[in-house]
C-alpha cells in the first residue's frame, strides 16, 4: 500500500485538479443543455483570461514562498494610466507641451506601471526583509489610491475600436485574450522548466537557506518575481479596460483572492516550493467553469461565492492529504 | 535520589544509550561529563521524560518510574533547564513562570494578584532584582535563566537538571548563576549540572559521571581529582585509522587565512571568531576540531561569504586575494561548503536528486537561454554512479533517500562545481557506518586528486582518522595545532574553554 502511493502520488498530485475539473464539467453539462457549446466554450476562456494572466504571475511569487496582495489594485492602476494617456496624453503647463499617446504607447505606459509597481514591491521585500503579506498589503492601497487620484474617482471611457480590439477581437477564430493569456502562459511555462531561473525560483521556494549556499543571488530572482508579477497584473489590466472600453477606478478589487484560489486549487504549496503553471490555469478554469456553471444554472449570485469557498476549501484539503506522508 | 539502571536507547540502528547506570544524590551537584555525542543529551531526556521510550529503570526516591511526558516528569518534581531556554519573549516574567499552570479565582479569571506575589517571592530567593512584570524579552540570558530556575522552584521540583547553563552567559552571571546553585543545595534540591568546562565542575560539584560513547565509565567524588583524571576518562578509547600512509610533503599552500574576525550579530563588541589564521595545502586535509560553540562552523561560513558584513580578514587562494560578498563569489574562487545541517542548507529536500546536484551548475549546463536537459541527466547519472547513491533514480524526490544517500548528493553538488578547496562541515553526522566509511574514502580520494580538504567535526576519532594536521578551536580562537600524531588528550585539552 505505501509503495503504490509512493509510486502514484506524483501523478496523482499532477491531475489532482484535471480530475476536479473533468468531473465539475461532466457534472455542468448533465445539469445544462447550454454548457457544452463552442460559444460558452469561447465565452468562458475569455471570461478566464485576466485571471489567467494575474495568477501566472502569482503563481511565481507562491512558488518562492510569498504572496502578492496588490495584484488588483495594479491592475487597476495599469489600466488606467494606459486609458488616461491614450484618452487625455500628458500636458506639461509650464511649458505649454503636450505629449499624445498611441495605442502601442499606452500600452507600453500600462505594462511599465505594473512593473515598476511588482519591482517597488520586490524592493521592498528585499532590501528591508519585509514580510511579502505586508509590503504587498501596503501597495494594495497605495497603488488603489493612485487609481483615484488618476482617474479623480470617474471612469475613463472612449478609448477607441482599435484599443477595445485588445479585449474584444478575435484572431483566427480565437478571442484574442486568449491568445495573450495562452502565450503567457507557455512563456513562462517554458522559463519555469527549461531555464535557470525557473530552476532557482522552485530552490528558493523550497529552501531559501540550501538555495543561497548553493550560490543563487535571492534578492535578484525575488525581485524579478515581483516584477514579472507585476507586469503580469498589468497585462490583466489593458485587457479589462480595452474589454470594458473603460478605465473603472474599483477595477480589479478582490482579484487577489480569486488568483489566489486559482495558485492554490491548481496544487501550488502556499509554503512554496511545490506546483506548477499548468496547475494554477487548471485552478482558473475550475473557478471559471464554476462561476459559469452556477450562472447556467441560475444559482443566486450568493450562493456561488458560498460554493467557491467550498472548492478553495476542498482544494487546500486534498493537497493537504496528499503530501502529509512526505 | 534519582538512579539509573541499564538503560539503554536505541534510534534507528543507533545506540544512543548502552546499559547506563548512575546515581544523583539530594544535596549535591552531580556533574555529567562527555565529549558530544557521549549520550548526555540523549540521558537527559530520558531523566525528564521527552524520550518514554528505552530499556532498563529508572528509579525515584526509591520507586520505579517512567514519564511519558516532561510534564509528567515535571509533575513528579523532576525540572530540566535546556541550553536553549524555553520561555515565551513577549510574556511578563510572572506569566512566563506560571505558563500552563495559572492560579485562577472563584470567579475562573486568571488571579493576576497572587500569581505576581508568587513570582515575587520566587524573584527574591533567587535575588533577582527585576519587576515580575518584566517582559522576557528585555532581559539578559542570565536572567532569563533565573526565571526558568524560577519556573523550576514554583513546582517543588526536587531534581533540577541544567544543560549547559553558563555556555551563553557572561562571568559576572555565571557568579550569580554558582551562588543560586549553592543555595539550591543547601534546600537539598538535587542538581544535575552538564557542562564540558572543566573549571567549572571543579568549583562546583560535589559528584561527577562520565560518559563515553554511550556508556557510563566511571562515578564519584570530584574531590581529589585532577583535570588530567577527568580528560583521561573521557577520552580512553583506541582510534580507529583509515589514514593515509603516502602524502607528499611541502606543496605550496592552497588556502591562507589571516587575522580573520567575525563579530556577533547582536552583541558587536564580542567576537566570535578571534583573529584566525592558517593555511591549508594542495592535497591536504586539515581537520578542525573543536566543542560545541568554539565557532566552527562560523568559520566555515565566514569564508564561504556568509556574513561579508560582519567579518574582516585577508583570504588568499592559489596566492590570490580573495573577496567573498556572497556564496556566489566563493563558489567562483574554487570554494564549496557541504554545511552542516543537510536537510535545511544543503538540500531542497522537495526536489529530485537531478535538480539538487545540478544546482550549482546551472550556468555550465545552459545553451543560449536554455538548459540543456540531456547534459543534466548525464551530470546526476554520472555522480549518482561515482558515488553510489543508492537512488531508484535520479527523478527519486531527494527527502526519500537515507542519510548518508543525502549527504551524497550533497557532495555531489559542490564536486560537480570542481572546487579547489571543500569545506565539510560535520561531513558523517547522523550517518550509518557504512556511508560514512565511503564519505571517508573518497574524501581521501579527493585530496590524493590535490584538492585541498578542511573539515570540521566535534567527533574526536572522524578528525584523528582522517586529518593530515589537526586545528582545535575554542570559543573563538586557534588554540593549537597539532600533528597527526598528537594525542586525544592534547586535543582535547586545548578544545576546553579555559575562562569561566
Amino acid at each position: 500500500m505505501q509503495i503504490s502511493l509512493q509510486t502514484y502520488r506524483p501523478a496523482l498530485l499532477k491531475f489532482q485538479s484535471l480530475i476536479a475539473l473533468l468531473i465539475l464539467c461532466l457534472t455542468i453539462g448533465l445539469l445544462s443543455d447550454k454548457f457544452f457549446t463552442v460559444a460558452n466554450g469561447w465565452n468562458v476562456l475569455r471570461q478566464i483570461s485576466v485571471n489567467v494572466c494575474i495568477s501566472v504571475g502569482m503563481t511565481l511569487v507562491v512558488l518562492t514562498a510569498g504572496i502578492d496582495l496588490s495584484v488588483g489594485s495594479v491592475l487597476a492602476l495599469s489600466g488606467a494610466i494606459a486609458a488616461g494617456l491614450l484618452r487625455n496624453g500628458i500636458e506639461l503647463p509650464a511649458s505649454n507641451l503636450y505629449i499624445g499617446f498611441t495605442v502601442f504607447g499606452a500600452i507600453v505606459a500600462g505594462l511599465l506601471t505594473g512593473s515598476v509597481l511588482g519591482w517597488f514591491n520586490g524592493w521592498a521585500i528585499t532590501r528591508f526583509k519585509l514580510p511579502p503579506f505586508v509590503a504587498t498589503l501596503a501597495m494594495l492601497t497605495i497603488a488603489r489610491g493612485l487609481t483615484m487620484l488618476w482617474t479623480e474617482g470617474f471612469p475613463i471611457t472612449g478609448l477607441g475600436d482599435s484599443f477595445t480590439f485588445l479585449g474584444t477581437g478575435w484572431l483566427l477564430g480565437i478571442p484574442l485574450p486568449v491568445w495573450i493569456s495562452g502565450g503567457i502562459v507557455l512563456v513562462v511555462v517554458l522559463l519555469m522548466d527549461q531555464t535557470r531561473f525557473g530552476r532557482y525560483v522552485y530552490a528558493i521556494g523550497g529552501s531559501e537557506s540550501a538555495a543561497r549556499l548553493s550560490g543563487v543571488n535571492i534578492n535578484r530572482i525575488k525581485m524579478l518575481v515581483y516584477t514579472m508579477a507585476g507586469g503580469l497584473a498589468a497585462v490583466g489590466g489593458l485587457l479589462v479596460t480595452s474589454r470594458l472600453d473603460s478605465a473603472q477606478p474599483n477595477a480589479g478589487t478582490s482579484y487577489e483572492l480569486d488568483s489566489i484560489a486559482a495558485v492554490v486549487i491548481g496544487g501550488t504549496s502556499l509554503s512554496g516550493g511545490r506546483g506548477s503553471i499548468l496547475g494554477t490555469v487548471q485552478g482558473a478554469v475550475i473557478i471559471g467553469v464554476l462561476n459559469n456553471g452556477l450562472v447556467l444554472l441560475n444559482v443566486s449570485p450568493f450562493w456561488q461565492q458560498v460554493v467557491k469557498g467550498i472548492v478553495i476549501l476542498l482544494a487546500v484539503i486534498i493537497d493537504k492529504s496528499s503530501s502529509r506522508n512526505d | 535520589m534519582l538512579r539509573a539502571e541499564n538503560i539503554t536507547k536505541r534510534f534507528a540502528g543507533v545506540t544512543a544509550l548502552e546499559n547506563v547506570c548512575l546515581e544523583f544524590q539530594a544535596g549535591k551537584v552531580n556533574a555529567v561529563i562527555g565529549e558530544n555525542g557521549a549520550g548526555k543529551s540523549t540521558l537527559m531526556k530520558i531523566l525528564s521524560g521527552v524520550y518514554p521510550d528505552y530499556e532498563g529503570r529508572i528509579l525515584y526516591k526509591g520507586k520505579t518510574v517512567r514519564f511519558s511526558s516532561p510534564r509528567e516528569a515535571q509533575d513528579g518534581g523532576i525540572a530540566i533547564i535546556h541550553q536553549e531556554l524555553n520561555l515565551i519573549p513577549y510574556l511578563s516574567i510572572t506569566e512566563n513562570v506560571f505558563l500552563g499552570r495559572e492560579l485562577t479565582t472563584s470567579w475562573g479569571t486568571l488571579d493576576k494578584k497572587a500569581m505576581r506575589a508568587r513570582t515575587q517571592q520566587l524573584l527574591d530567593r533567587l535575588k533577582l532584582a527585576v519587576s515580575p512584570d518584566t517582559l522576557v524579552a528585555e532581559l539578559k540570558v542570565g536572567q532569563q535563566q533565573v526565571v526558568e530556575i524560577a519556573k523550576a522552584l514554583l513546582i517543588d521540583s526536587e531534581v533540577i537538571i541544567m544543560d549547559e547553563p553558563t555556555s551563553a552567559i557572561s562571568e559576572s552571571e555565571v557568579e550569580v548563576l554558582f551562588s543560586i546553585i549553592a543555595d539550591l543545595k543547601k534546600s537539598n534540591k538535587t542538581i544535575v549540572y552538564i557542562s564540558h568546562k572543566l573549571d567549572e565542575l571543579f568549583k562546583m560539584a560535589d559528584r561527577f559521571v562520565v560518559l563515553r560513547d554511550g556508556k557510563s565509565i566511571e562515578s564519584g567524588e570530584i574531590r581529589g581529582m585532577t583535570h588530567d583524571d577527568i580528560i583521561r576518562k573521557m577520552v580512553g578509547r583506541e582510534v580507529q585509522t583509515i589514514r593515509r600512509q603516502t602524502r607528499i610533503e611541502n606543496i605550496k599552500p592552497l588556502l591562507t587565512v589571516k587575522d580573520l574576525c567575525l563579530k556577533h550579530p547582536v552583541r558587536t563588541q564580542e567576537n566570535l571568531l578571534k583573529n584566525i589564521s592558517f593555511h591549508v595545502d594542495r592535497g591536504e586535509i586539515v581537520g578542525i576540531f573543536g566543542l560545541m560553540g568554539a565557532g566552527r562552523t562560523e568559520l566555515l561560513e565566514t569564508l564561504f561569504g556568509l556574513h561579508p558584513k560582519r567579518s574582516h580578514g585577508t583570504v588568499f587562494l592559489d596566492e590570490r586575494k580573495l573577496t567573498v560578498r556572497k556564496p556566489a563569489d566563493a563558489i567562483d574562487a574554487g570554494l564549496a561548503l557541504v554545511p552542516e545541517d543537510r536537510k535545511k542548507d544543503g538540500l531542497v529536500l522537495g526536489l529530485d536528486v537531478r535538480t539538487n546536484i545540478s544546482l550549482t551548475n546551472l550556468k555550465s549546463l545552459e545553451q543560449s537561454g536554455f538548459l540543456n536537459k540531456t547534459k543534466e541527466i548525464a551530470l546526476a547519472k554520472k555522480y549518482v554512479a561515482d558515488l553510489k547513491i543508492k537512488t531508484s533514480s535520479e527523478k527519486q524526490l531527494a527527502q526519500n533517500l537515507s542519510g548518508g544517500n543525502q549527504q551524497k548528493i550533497v557532495l555531489s553538488k559542490w564536486l560537480a562545481t570542481h572546487p579547489k578547496l571543500l569545506m565539510l562541515d560535520e561531513p558523517t553526522r547522523g550517518i550509518d557506518v557504512n556511508a560514512k566509511n565511503e564519505i571517508y574514502k573518497l574524501i581521501l580520494q579527493l585530496a590524493g586528486e590535490g584538492m585541498g580538504i578542511l573539515v570540521v567535526s566535534s567527533e574526536l576519532p572522524e578528525i584523528m582518522a582522517i586529518s593530515d594536521r589537526i586545528l582545535v578551536m575554542s570559543e573563538g580562537s586557534l588554540t593549537s595545532e597539532l600533528s597527526v600524531d598528537a594525542s586525544e588528550d592534547e586535543i582535547l585539552k586545548a578544545a576546553i574553554p579555559q575562562t569561566i
